[in-house]
């Protein structure tokens, strides 16, 4: 890197970005760099802002309930739950026991799929695809047992409002169990390579860090949160479902290491220790499930009538795999539509947090550390260099920027 | 951050701000729901304030604890636009969080709020979007940029808003503005 312009010390701007199709939020960041060096980040949002909220707006509650598990193809449950609790909280609907513990183990569920899937991404950013291959290879059971359950693997059309629409019979336990067993078997080989691995550790310890103070003032939440030290997740703090009778705790990276640095290897610790949680919390939901009703109004022309002639709103906040998500709602009394739907996901409050995570940081470390808030997926589809003094543009691939990142594990391995 | 003041509950939470504001305090209601077995209960309080006290009543809610901002949402009546603050407090003490959501209204005529962001960094992204979707004046943002809209959207139309500088007047011209 012994380049002519950077000993200089000019400034250059790179954009990197802008899409991936997952994010609702989808991401572009310009970067200023001195040589190597990331002087300051900008994020620009909404290149494909598909205004999912105004065509909710349009939409009866059922409806949107569809169109909520549109907005993400990892957090698909999530969405419309968040978006059916705040239709049961401003009309007030009951939901049966049983499915406050269905609806337990289908999230706990999702959160084992995307923390594995975002695991696997981690390590093909820092160009350890067998890692990436071990970690898919056991998402993909995750998978088939999603779809064993809901019938889907991904848009799983299991929620409805005061209720969910299937139940986990006596028969399919068996095979839930074995599936669960083989995560708790493949676990510790997983923690093995992601916390032991000497390359692993360097180049997740002390990279891109973001301190306590900084995750509280820029109102992060989830695994980001909680990896620089605050205790803040939806599932203890505000127990809903059937949360409040499991017995569960903040998983901070204190509990693994007995101290918090908020660098990328602490969300590892964090998401790990998650995904040990959820196989544990789905076991006990299933065990202790009472036997009753799954819906508490099953005719839908009369749920509708009902939120129909409420006036009334409502708020839904639930753990996502990736932080809080938060559904308001608000309905007029006079329509089957909702006058207000307001849906703020994870990675909206998480965005801001990129900048102090990047400052300072190399460009080799851009895709790790913009994965480690797992904004689905990282989303550095390409990266266009703009030299300031002469406003000379190139173009540098994902596979480029992808390259660099894993020239820097090699050289570190050397 | 803030110094801490004791532990308040739901409705010492209220009390605590009708005491400071008084009649300016326009509504205070506390909702409560219980999920599950254990019937653990999850409270929210709904409040309306006056806009003049707005920017002292973040004040005053940073001086009893600093709070997470979850969003700010919209509702665009006829006569006026609503935001509503959701904040949530006590987090980190296992099932005691509190939802605090904090409503306040803007006349259409002069639909102009503070920014919170002096107190509440984090509040940028969601005020920048309040802007470009309801539009609403935030004083003194740091970022005055779109967000979410792209550059050649046009200004005076906000996508959330239901009277005539809402999408349905732009939608129904779109191969117009397609066209240039």
């Amino acid at each position: 890197m012994t380049d002519e312009k950077t000993t200089t010390k000019a400034t250059y701007q790179i954009p990197i970005g802008p899409i991936h199709p997952a994010l609702k939020e989808p991401v572009m960041f310009e970067f200023e760099i001195s040589g190597e060096q990331i002087v300051d980040v900008d994020v620009q949002l909404g290149h494909i802002h598909r205004a999912i909220e105004w065509t909710g707006m349009r939409r009866n509650a059922i409806q949107i309930i569809y169109l909520a598990e549109r907005i993400c193809g990892i957090c698909s449950f999530v969405h419309p739950m968040s978006f059916c609790r705040a239709v049961e909280s401003a009309c007030d609907i009951d939901v049966p026991e049983r499915a406050h513990y269905l609806r337990v183990v289908h999230a706990e569920l999702e959160r084992i799929c995307s923390h594995l899937l975002w695991a696997g991404v981690a390590a093909h950013e820092i160009g350890f695809d067998t890692v990436l291959f071990l970690t898919w290879e056991m998402r993909e059971k995750a998978l088939d047992l999603t779809e064993y359950l809901t019938g889907n693997r991904v848009t799983k059309a299991i929620l409805t409002i005061g209720g969910v629409r299937r139940d986990v019979t006596a028969d399919q336990l068996p095979k839930i169990k074995e599936t669960l067993q083989y995560f708790k078997n493949n676990f510790e080989k997983l923690r093995h390579i992601f916390l032991d691995d000497k390359t692993f550790k360097m180049r997740s310890q002390g990279v891109g860090i973001l301190t306590k103070e900084d995750a509280l003032k820029l109102c992060t939440v989830g695994p980001t949160a909680r990896a620089s030290g605050i205790k803040k997740d939806t599932r203890v703090d505000q127990p809903y479902a059937a949360y409040g009778d499991l017995d569960m705790t903040y998983m901070t990276p204190d509990l693994l290491t007995g101290e918090v640095n908020g660098d990328v290897y602490d969300r590892i610790i964090a998401r790990l220790l998650e995904v040990k949680q959820s196989i544990e919390l789905i076991e006990t939901a299933l065990d202790q499930a009472p036997a009753g009703e799954l819906v508490s109004e099953p005719k839908i022309p009369k749920l509708l009538a009902h939120i129909k002639k409420t006036a009334g709103e409502g708020v839904g906040r639930d753990e996502a795999p990736r932080g809080e998500v938060f559904h308001y709602v608000k309905f007029d009394g006079e329509h089957e539509n909702p006058y207000t739907w307001k849906v703020r996901a994870s990675t909206y409050n998480n965005i801001l947090a990129w900048i102090p995570m990047l400052k300072g940081e190399q460009i080799a470390d851009i895709p790790i550390v913009a994965a480690s808030t797992d904004p689905c997926m990282s989303c550095t589809n390409r990266v266009i260099v703009i030299e300031k003094n002469n406003n000379k543009n190139y173009m540098l691939t994902k596979e480029q920027l992808h390259k660099l990142s894993v020239q820097k594990t090699r050289r570190l391995m050397r | 951050m803030s110094k801490e003041i004791e532990h308040l509950d739901a409705k010492g939470l209220v009390k605590y701000f009708k005491d400071e504001f008084k009649t300016k305090v326009t509504k205070a209601e506390i909702k409560t729901k219980k999920e599950g077995k254990k019937q653990s209960e999850i409270v929210n309080i709904w409040m309306k304030i006056d806009k003049s006290i707005f920017k002292p009543f973040i004040k005053h809610l940073c001086d009893y604890q600093y709070p997470h901002l979850a969003v700010v949402s919209g509702n665009d009546f006829p006569k006026v636009i609503e935001l509503v603050y959701h904040f949530s407090l006590d987090y980190g003490k296992d099932r005691k969080e509190i939802s605090l959501n904090v409503a306040v209204d803007l006349p259409k005529s002069k639909p102009e709020i503070e920014t919170i962001c002096d107190y509440i960094p984090g509040a940028l992204i969601t005020e920048r979007e309040k802007q470009e979707m309801l539009g609403v004046k935030v004083i003194g943002i740091p970022d005055n940029r779109r967000l979410f809209l792209p550059e050649d959207f046009p200004e005076d139309v906000y996508p959330w808003r239901k009277d005539d500088k809402g999408m349905e007047k732009f939608i129904r011209n779109l191969h117009d503005e397609v066209k240039k």
